[in-house]
């Protein structure tokens, strides 16, 4: 069998060596590609055209398999998030417990949908399927931060503030 | 590592922990951390320290009932304190060996007197990065005693006498499959712990994976040893940051002290972990469609048979359970299966681990001997429906289970018990909810959730799902004709028969078990456009009528 040599890494980012080690760390196996994924949007935030090409090219799996994959899964983002982001979970204890109102109300606050990125690029509005704090319903993170038992104004006080930063 | 070496670890973290003459544990889990745990052990320790008494502050897993975190519990007088904050620390070391702080202690006797801890017996005892506490609780006694003085054979047998039944919903029985994966002709053969808890309201797994992650791991091995396979894959949800690291350092940690590995404890057994990450796929809790996963394709099923035990991984057996079940095998290994079989139901055996939400006072999580009733579940261990609300339903099973109404509540838990109310056991979500929840709303987000969900393979679930959004969306509008509700019906029907794999075979639950118990609801917003809860907006049609 022909000696397989990967491909040179797009730029001189740093970054780009910490999604190789990952392939590396799995003989650039094709089985590597979903864990592959999350290390490129754990390092970049997100997937982009060039990271999904460079990621299929490395482990010999067709671009259609590699961007299939990252299309199917949910945890996967083809756009960059914003500076902040703000994720409601929509669990059903959440929902139960109303998260439908602050998804909308938040909707309406920033004038955006939810998945996406007020026009200035500083808040993303996402929507979680259960983060498992489902006890302290509704639930919602701050980046990254679980926050439990949200009200709408304190909600808003938090998007206030990331709106005046 | 042999059995006399791992007695002399528990005997030195004894002794280690004989040195304090108080014991202060308080709970980390996510519930309680979000509400700044991480600094009341800080503020804990700090006291401690000022005070000059023996004190070991330690970190553990849930203790169970979130409501009323943070929770904090002293050892050994085993006085439990709720909603702690930093303020509180330094009141809490002054009461140490004197009587216990005033009005922040509470008294859960009902939450607690109802419970058999199996699976969690360990949660809010130990450390869950420490590795010496798991085993200072007879942790990986019974792999290395199963490596020594078993045969593989005797331990499928014991499984299957212990009457196991798999906890990731389906109710399978764990000896049946475990033999099955055994015969299974291949030199290759592998285990996978099924820790994708897609069920949108639940976090059982989330919790014993953070909690007790050596717990796990152990079924695993000794899982390995019985169906004869060298590799194990632990598939968690990405969205579980803690339990993701929580088991990479467990599978760390059992490696240096040789549980895992190359010939364990000396003998010609090897067996490995590794933990392969999710990325939010529902699907993905069904076999076929987590094998794709983990082999890094699109997580879309497969049909069956030829089922996972003959043709699996990469085309070899491979053995997947739930990381409830694995959970459960030390203990039935450590006791008799007689032990096991003693607690349950006739067919329904152990217990079951519960994520109690949604409208009801203790919120959190809950192990109960099956055969319970839920209406000891709900009133009890749960404390009823906060006052001014009446109970309406409790929905169980997530998207693939249903509603069971206040009149069937006096029916005892069992997988069985709860095919025949049209729901499923599931994987242990229980969601409460009150006469503010308007059923057809809830049929409704289910059916968004499996639509969403759905990979697109087969075509009942993928176009039946969202046919049947499109009809419950009118009903809820207030646009809804008798007739959609007929169509609806016979959708489900259709849906259910025809689906290639479980998500789309059991997503008209939630619709069918509400017409069911609740078809006056569908009739009010079709007939009258009125929401007896209150929750659907139905005043666009009404205007239009008026």
């Amino acid at each position: 069998m022909a000696s397989f040599t990967p491909p040179p890494l797009p730029s001189d980012d740093k970054r780009w060596k910490i999604v190789n080690g990952t392939m590396r760390k799995n003989g650039f196996a094709r089985f590597a590609l979903i864990e592959t994924l999350h290390t490129v949007q754990s390092s970049f935030g997100y997937l982009d055209d060039d990271a999904i090409r460079f990621v299929a090219r490395s482990l010999r799996v067709p671009l259609s398999q590699a961007y299939g994959v990252a299309t199917f899964y949910h945890y996967f983002s083809l756009k960059p998030p914003g500076k902040h982001t703000l994720t409601i979970c929509a669990g059903t204890a959440c929902y139960i417990k109303g998260s439908d109102k602050l998804t909308a109300l938040a909707e309406k606050r920033l004038g955006i949908a939810q998945g996406q990125t007020t026009k200035d690029g500083n808040i993303s509005l996402m929507t979680a399927r259960c983060v498992g704090a489902c006890s302290r319903a509704p639930v919602v993170l701050c980046d990254g931060e679980v926050s439990g038992e949200m009200t709408d104004t304190e909600m808003l006080g938090q998007l206030e503030r990331w709106a005046v930063e | 590592m042999t059995i006399e070496e791992l007695e002399q670890i528990a005997e030195s973290v004894r002794l280690e922990n004989a040195k304090y003459d108080h014991e202060v544990n308080v709970c980390m889990d996510l519930a309680c951390l979000s509400q700044h745990a991480g600094e009341l052990k800080d503020a804990l320790t700090k006291a401690a320290e000022a005070s000059g008494k023996k004190v070991l502050i330690r970190r553990t897993g849930c203790m169970g009932p979130c409501s009323s975190g943070p929770l904090v519990r002293v050892d050994p007088e085993e006085t439990l304190y709720h909603h702690v904050n930093a303020s509180h620390a330094e009141a809490i070391v002054a009461s140490l060996g004197a009587e216990p702080v005033a009005g922040l202690q509470c008294d859960l006797r009902e939450h607690f007197e109802l419970q058999t801890r199996v699976v969690l017996e360990n949660a809010g005892h130990i450390d869950p990065e420490k590795i010496d506490d798991y085993i200072s609780r007879n942790g990986y006694q019974a792999l290395l005693s199963v490596l020594t003085e078993m045969t593989p054979n005797g331990v499928i047998h014991r499984i299957t006498e212990s009457g196991l039944r798999g906890r990731g919903g389906g109710g399978y029985p764990t000896g049946l499959k475990w033999g099955t994966v055994a015969k299974a002709n291949g030199g290759q053969k592998y285990v996978v712990c099924n820790g994708d808890e897609g069920d949108p309201g639940a976090f059982m797994d989330r919790s014993v994976m953070e909690g007790d992650p050596h717990r796990v791991i152990e079924g695993m091995a000794i899982a390995g040893y019985a169906v004869g396979a060298s590799k194990g894959f632990v598939y968690v949800r990405a969205e579980y940051p803690t339990a993701v690291s929580r088991l990479t350092a467990a599978v760390r940690d059992a490696r240096r002290r040789g549980l895992l590995g190359n010939n364990i404890c000396n003998t010609p057994f090897s067996f490995d972990v590794e933990i392969r990450l999710g990325a939010g796929a529902f699907v993905c809790g069904e076999e076929t469609a987590l094998i794709a996963s983990i082999e890094g394709r699109r997580g879309t099923p497969k049909p069956r048979p030829p089922y996972p035990a003959v043709s699996g991984l990469w085309g070899h057996p491979t053995l997947i359970n739930n990381v409830e079940t694995f959970a459960n095998i030390p203990p039935i290994l450590r006791h008799e299966a007689k032990w096991f079989a003693n607690m349950g139901s006739e067919r329904s055996k152990g217990t079951k681990v519960f994520a109690l939400t949604g409208k009801i006072t203790h919120t959190g999580l809950v192990e109960v001997p099956m055969g319970i009733k839920l209406r000891q579940i709900i009133e009890n261990v749960g404390g009823g429906v906060p006052a001014g609300h009446t109970f309406k339903a409790v929905q169980t099973g997530g998207p693939s289970g249903g509603c069971i109404p206040a009149e069937m509540l006096d029916v005892g838990v069992s997988y069985d018990a709860l095919v025949r109310l049209g729901s499923i056991m599931g994987s242990g979500g229980m969601i409460v909810m009150d006469d503010t929840s308007c059923m057809v709303n809830v049929a409704k987000f289910f059916v968004e959730f499996c639509m969403t969900e759905s990979c697109g393979k087969c075509i009942p679930c993928r176009a039946g799902t969202a046919q049947m959004y499109t009809l419950l969306t009118r009903i809820c509008d207030g646009t809804g004709t008798m007739d959609d509700l007929a169509l609806l019906e016979d959708l489900c029907t259709t849906v259910k028969e025809a689906s290639l794999c479980g998500l789309g075979q059991t997503a008209p639950n939630p619709v069918l078990s509400t017409l069911k118990y609740f078809r006056n609801e569908y009739i009010e917003h079709i007939e009258h456009k009125r929401c007896p809860a209150g929750v659907c907006a139905l005043e666009a049609a009404v205007e239009v009528l008026a």
